[in-house]
């Protein structure tokens, strides 16, 4: 089909055509309201589940049960209302940022900056490891060096909204911004390595061979409503699927709270174990999950007296390279590039559990 | 006769969305021939960037996400 070269344009016109007139501003006020009550309810969820557990229910505060249901009723909406927040704010940035206007940004870049920008705008540029081939085979037939791409596609899955809202709910800011931080380190430092090895010859022929209908076609200016509409989609979509592994992850930290003895892991996963960082990568690649899904495992690694760079290095591997997703890209890339991108990633998450045992 | 095509390798998304296409038409009546488009290169040469995407008569209406029955409407009844 499509021998006949169609002439294609993005059109995002249409889309607006459903907004209701008048109701332009109306948005203003109401994001006021909504997020001081949002924030107000946030303040009192402290005292109100502790009056919940040990008032209501009527638990004792220093017994397991008691300091376990306390946990879970507190931890649940906490971590349910920092999602729904960050999952609403960053879909609305997303719509800033579609993947036209990205592959703009980066098409003039040389490598290095090229790479920093290009981790950067993996974070905020919506993207599902589905949607890799197409997109990779759009960068790089409109100019995007090889290199800068990987950076992009590296940072896309491992640093994202979820995982660090997860992060930062569960286990504080500093662990975010830890993960956020080395997870772009490595996207940048991997992509530049693959751009220096110039490995272009690894890419399959018809990839650059191919001549796209439409290339520059970058999308139009939404309206707010219209932002405002992708956030709301965005928390449907993104919140509708991982509530339960949120809940999950929740109630295994309460339920390890005092329950399994606290060094249970730290034999095997702590710092003593210089085995241990290959090991949780070696595992974690093959195994494919959302960053949701791995929270539970998380939570009770970290818990039980595993290493921070161990349990680090664990969760990237598993969220940042996956089978799957080299499968896929199989359909445009060699072998041996293959190899060199799972390696090099690889490799920096290594470093990167490694640095964090050591230091911490 | 409108040439609608759903671009999408077969993730849940895409079927969502073919599934979505297919019933708007029905319902509605409108003459079209609905293709699937699961080739990446063809994916790709369409200018599409992120899946699922839908085309109709040759202009890439949406990608990225699911549309909803409402803007798909909108897309089929205009001209």
């Amino acid at each position: 089909m499509l021998k006949t070269k169609a002439r294609f344009e993005i059109d995002e016109t249409t889309a607006q055509s459903a907004q209701l007139p008048g109701s332009k501003w109306l948005f203003v006020p109401g994001g006021i309201v909504a997020i001081a009550a949002w924030y107000l309810v946030y303040r009192q969820l402290a005292s109100l589940t502790d009056w919940l557990a040990f008032s209501l229910f009527g638990l004792n505060k220093s017994t397991h049960l008691g300091s376990a249901v306390q946990f879970l009723l507190f931890e649940t909406p906490k971590v349910m209302m920092l999602l729904v927040l960050v999952v609403f704010g960053v879909g609305m940035i997303r719509s800033f940022f579609t993947p036209q206007r990205t592959r703009a940004i980066l098409a003039g870049k040389r490598e290095s900056a090229g790479n920093i920008v290009a981790a950067l705008l993996g974070v905020v540029t919506p993207f599902c490891s589905c949607s890799a081939v197409p997109l990779f085979i759009g960068f790089v037939t409109t100019g995007v060096p090889l290199g800068v791409t990987f950076s992009f596609l590296i940072s896309a899955p491992m640093v994202n909204e979820v995982a660090l809202v997860l992060l930062f709910g569960l286990f504080g800011w500093r662990i975010a911004a830890i993960y956020a931080g080395t997870g772009l380190l490595i996207a940048v430092i991997a992509g530049w390595v693959i751009g220096r090895l110039k490995m272009e010859r690894f890419v399959e022929p018809w990839v650059y061979a191919t001549e796209l209908d439409n290339s520059e076609a970058v999308g139009q200016e939404l309206d707010w409503s219209e932002r405002i509409r992708f956030g709301r989609e965005a928390v449907r979509d993104i919140v509708g699927k991982v509530w339960l592994y949120v809940i999950a992850g929740i109630a295994v930290g309460a339920g390890i709270h005092g329950y399994v003895p606290e060094n249970f892991m730290a034999s095997i996963m702590g710092k003593g174990a210089w085995w241990s960082v290959p090991l949780a990568v070696l595992i974690g690649v093959p195994m494919y999950s959302n960053a949701a899904g791995i929270i539970p495992i998380v939570q009770a690694l970290l818990g039980k007296g595993a290493a921070l760079g161990t349990v680090l290095a664990f969760m990237m591997s598993v969220i940042g390279l996956s089978l799957p997703e080299t499968i896929i890209l199989r359909k445009v890339l060699r072998l041996p590039l293959i190899a060199v991108f799972v390696g090099v990633v690889a490799t920096g998450i290594l470093i990167v559990g490694y640095v964090f045992n050591f230091i911490m | 006769m409108r040439n609608i095509i759903v671009y999408g390798p077969g993730c849940a998304k895409c079927k969502e969305t073919e599934r979505r296409v297919r019933h708007v038409i029905e319902a509605s009546g409108v003459e079209a021939t609905i293709t699937k488009a699961v080739d990446f290169a063809e994916i790709a040469k369409a200018g599409v960037l992120a899946t699922p995407a839908v085309g109709i008569d040759g202009i890439i209406k949406l990608s990225g996400r699911v549309p909803n029955e409402d803007e798909i409407k909108s897309w089929i009844t205009e001209r």
